[in-house]
This record gives structure tokens, sequence and C-alpha cells, in this order.
């Protein structure tokens, strides 16, 4: 079953020195294990929401505007794509990233499974 | 209907249910066939019983009946999944007439258990919502109906089949698993179960709404859950702990309300009412194999409820043990409801001063600061204290949080002993 994993962060949140130093080497680990295990299919990380540009076209006209779509809290700082067994697997996996430690991961799966 | 069959469909209903459900579940991968053609198999068994005779081995002929109908749905469906079609296909068709019911082991050797097990976890998934937990559990393990889960949780009935038609989509949706947790995530997710049939089990004993105060049916929902966990778990010292607990706790239904269905504390109930042969299997099971380091909140929880249960008289209730597990269980959970219990026990002790200072901590604790007991406690304290003005006050503001009908009759009761009159009605007061 294959997963998109959001993780998300609030960028108000500050890191305490030791987690700035560990979440580099930390997310590398984490990305090695998963590869390794063939259950990450691949991700990235994402530019600051500040940079994003929203599209939208309304009665033909294209509206384009800057920023992000939706003013929340936490922010979608990276993602990546889970093939897992089921849910069980997923959540280990998800449990297991650097960033739960401070922000939220979001599993969802692909409705195409 | 003859006796013998309806009694026999009963029998079969409280045996068979959760196991051919879940069984279903697995082989079809489809929560609401299963339950739809496991309960098509019982209506049958209804109308054919009484004619026919009850069958030798009502669960594999119920069985049978239950896959033909899935068999049946599955092609006037005209397949149009192709992962039910391979579901139809080893399920395999086989009537009920071909088969031979009478033999030893009439299903095909699966293990039946084990699709109860996996049932219980999968409903117990902590990535399902507490409330669709606790609904589902009832519903495929017990086979309620939606209507008698609404009454039993006082919910329109739309909102509990919303409840379970949601907690379904999300097993599907977000892909939660139907089996048996891996080892490591085992201790954890048995926990999580645990706590549902216990939350199962208080919603029937304290009646957290309504003017019924027992619901005596949940409670013994929870009772056969808990058996069969302990059936599936039998080295889980925690299920027992838990189904101890429960026994207990249930034990004394009959003696927890006067006449007039007005609670009772310990001391006022009449222990001849207590049931004797539900205390005895639960002192058998902390007896048990379990070795006396085992320190899980429930096992400290049931043998605080073996203190009361063995007592003759509450005269004779050993406080002091109570108060000493009470300080064993917060060790384990720092829950505010267990310091407030552990401060009941300091005051039962004798201890009354200190009883009172450790209510005091307790007040400002924003979980506790609506809970009607608290004060009550803080109450009960001050009247044996003999400060009843202050007993008085802290009854009333008990009223004011109560919520069941019983409830603020016990407390009008003992605020009439310390000589204080009842606030007035909400209402009254504001022209």
């Amino acid at each position: 079953m294959k997963y998109m994993m959001l993780v998300c962060v609030d960028p108000s949140v500050e890191l305490s020195e030791s987690e700035r130093a560990t979440i580099g080497p930390d997310t590398e680990a984490w990305v090695q294990e998963m590869d390794g295990r063939g259950v990450r299919v691949q991700g990235n990380q994402l530019g600051r929401s500040a940079d994003a540009t929203t599209i939208r076209v309304r009665a033909g006209e294209v509206l384009v505007a800057d920023g992000p779509f939706a003013e929340t809290k936490e922010q979608i700082a990276g993602f990546d794509i889970l093939d897992c067994a089921d849910l069980d697997e997923a959540m280990e996996v998800a449990g297991k990233h650097p960033v739960a430690r401070f922000g939220t991961l979001e599993l969802r799966p692909f409705v195409g499974g | 209907m003859s006796v013998d069959a309806a009694t026999a469909i009963e029998q079969a209903f409280a045996d068979e249910w959760g196991r051919i459900v879940a069984g279903m579940i697995r082989r079809l991968g489809d929560w609401d066939l299963a339950e739809d053609c496991t309960q098509q198999a019982f209506a049958e068994a209804a109308r054919r019983w009484p004619r026919e005779g009850v069958p030798s081995r009502p669960g594999a002929w119920l069985t049978i009946v239950a896959r033909n109908r899935a068999l049946d749905r599955l092609r006037h469906d005209r397949m149009r999944d192709a992962r039910l079609r391979e579901a139809a296909f080893q399920l395999g068709e086989q009537s009920f007439e071909e088969a031979d019911v009478t033999a030893p082991e009439a299903d095909d050797g699966d293990d039946i258990e084990d699709d109860r097990l996996r049932l219980i976890f999968t409903c117990c998934h902590p990535a399902l919502p507490l409330e669709g937990r606790v609904a589902l559990t009832l519903r495929t393990l017990c086979g309620l109906t939606t209507v008698e889960l609404a009454n039993a949780f006082v919910v329109p009935e739309a909102t509990m089949a919303k409840r379970l038609v949601r907690a379904k989509h999300r097993i599907a949706g977000a892909g939660i698993p139907f089996r048996v947790p891996a080892a490591h995530l085992l201790p954890e997710r048995t926990a999580g179960v645990l706590s549902v049939l216990y939350l199962l089990f208080n919603e029937g004993y304290a009646a957290s709404t309504g003017s019924e105060l027992i619901r005596v049916d949940l409670c013994v929902e929870a009772i056969r859950l808990a058996r069969l966990l302990v059936a599936l778990m039998p080295d889980e010292p925690e299920a027992n702990g838990l189904l101890a607990l429960m026994l207990f706790q249930h034990s004394r239904r009959s003696a927890r309300a006067d006449a007039a269905g007005d609670l009772l504390t310990l001391e006022e109930q009449d222990r001849s009412r207590w049931h004797g042969d539900e205390i005895d299997e639960a002192n058998a099971i902390l007896d048990g194999s379990l070795s006396p380091d085992e320190v899980g909140p429930y096992r400290v929880q049931a043998l605080i409820a073996a203190c009361h249960a063995n007592s003759p008289d509450a005269l004779s209730t050993d406080w002091h043990r109570i108060e000493a597990l009470y300080g064993r269980l917060l060790e384990v959970t720092a829950s505010p409801f267990v310091k407030l219990s552990h401060a009941v026990a300091v005051g039962m002790a004798g201890r009354l001063d200190t009883a009172l200072v450790l209510v005091g901590e307790l007040s400002d604790v924003g979980e506790l600061r609506d809970y009607h007991l608290l004060q009550a406690t803080r109450g009960d304290l001050l009247r044996r204290l003999g400060r009843d003005g202050e007993a008085a006050e802290a009854y009333r503001a008990a009223l004011g949080m109560a919520r069941t009908g019983a409830e603020r009759r016990y407390l009008t009761r003992r605020l009439a002993e310390v000589g204080g009159s009842p606030p007035e009605q909400t209402g009254a007061s504001v022209i």
C-alpha cells in the first residue's frame, strides 16, 4: 500500500542546539535505512512555503498568487512516498523519522493503491 | 418457536457470531458483507431450526450458510471487484447439505481463534477514533445491532450508524491490517485493547449519561470480551487482571443501589447480595499462574477490588493494604483520578487530615476541577472531621457537577446529614 508521508513543521518552533545539530545526520540515516528496506519510493525536502506559487483557473482566467494556498501554522517541509505492507508498517516508518520528535507526519494513502 | 430451538439460537449467537464474522472478514476483506451474511445465517436458523431440528454442530451449520449467502451475493454483484472475485474463488462452493457438519472439524482447518484475535486488534487499532473502536468491537465481536448500540451509548441511531461506517471505511482506506500486531507492537497494542474493554465496562458500570445507574448489558459484553481475550492470550497478565477487576466490580451490581435506585457506598451495601461465584472466579484468576511481582495497573486495581470483595463487612476492610496498593498504582499511572482514590484510601485508613491535604492538592488539577467526586470526597472527609459547615459547602459544589439523578440524590442525602439545604435550582434563582 502506498502512502504519501507529508512532513509538517511549525516554523515558529525553535529547535534546541542539539536538535539542530542532529536533525541532518538523523534524517540522512532514516533515508538510508528506509531506502535499504525498500519502503521509501522517493522523497524530498521542499523550499520555503513563502516561495510557493498558487495557480487557480476561474472562469477561464488563470489566477496566479504568491505564497501558499492555505495559511496554516504547520507547513509542509518535505514529503516521502512510502510503499508499505499496511498502516502498521507506515506508522513505524513515520515514527522513526527525526521530524516526528517536534513536527507532525501525516500519512495519506494513495487512492490508486 | 420451540423453546429448544430458541435457546439454541441464543446460545449460538453468543458463541458463534464473532467467530463467523471474524473468519468471513479474513476471507472476504469486506466487513459489511461478512456481517450481513452472518446475520442472514442466523435469520435462516430462526426459520429452519424449529422445523428441522437444531443441527448437531450449530456453529458449523451457521458458518456454511453464511458462506453460501456470501457466495450468492458475490455472484449477484456480478463480481465487479477483482479482489472479491478472487476471494470468492478461495471461498469455494460448499452447500451445507453436502457438508459433513457432524465431522469433528467441519471447518477448513483455518485457525478460527486467531481470526477473532485479529478482529479484536483491528477493531481497537489506535488509528481509529476511540468511539469507533468501541462501537466496532461490540458490533463485530458481540453482534450488537446499530439500534442496540445507539441505545447503549444514548446517541441517535443515525449517529451510531455513521460511526460504524466511518470506522469501517477507515480500516480499508487507511490500510489498517487485519492481523495480530507484530511482537514489538504487541505490548502497546494489547494495552490499547484492554483500555477499550475497560472503557466499555465503565460505560455500563458508571452510566455517565442518562438516568439508569447501571447498564448491565455493556458490563456483560465487556466481561465476555475480556474472557475471550484471556482465552486467546492466556499468558497476558494484564488481560487476566482486567477480567478479575471487572468480575469483582460486576459482582456488586445487585447491591449498588437501593430500592429507589439511589447509589449506595461500599459501606452501605448489603454484602450478602454480592455475587459470590463471581468473586470466587476473580480470586481464582488472581491466585492463578501470575507471579506476584506483576504490577500492571489492571492487576493492582483487581487486588484493590479483592480487598473489598473478600472483606465480610465494611468495618473489617483492610484500608492500610488498599492505601499501599494505591501507592503502587500511582507508580505505574500518575492519573489524577488514581491520586484521588489514594486520598480516599488514606482517609479510610484513619488519617483524615492527611487525606484532606491530598484532596486539597488536587483541587487545582484541570481534569478534576469539574469532577463531582473530588468535592464529594472533600465533603465526606470534612463531615467525618465534624466540620459540618465546610462539608455542606463541598457537597453543594459536588451537587452542581453531578451528572446522574442517582448521584444527585446521594449527595442531597449527605448534605441533609450535615444540616445543609440543597442549592436553589438553576433557573429559579435567575429572574
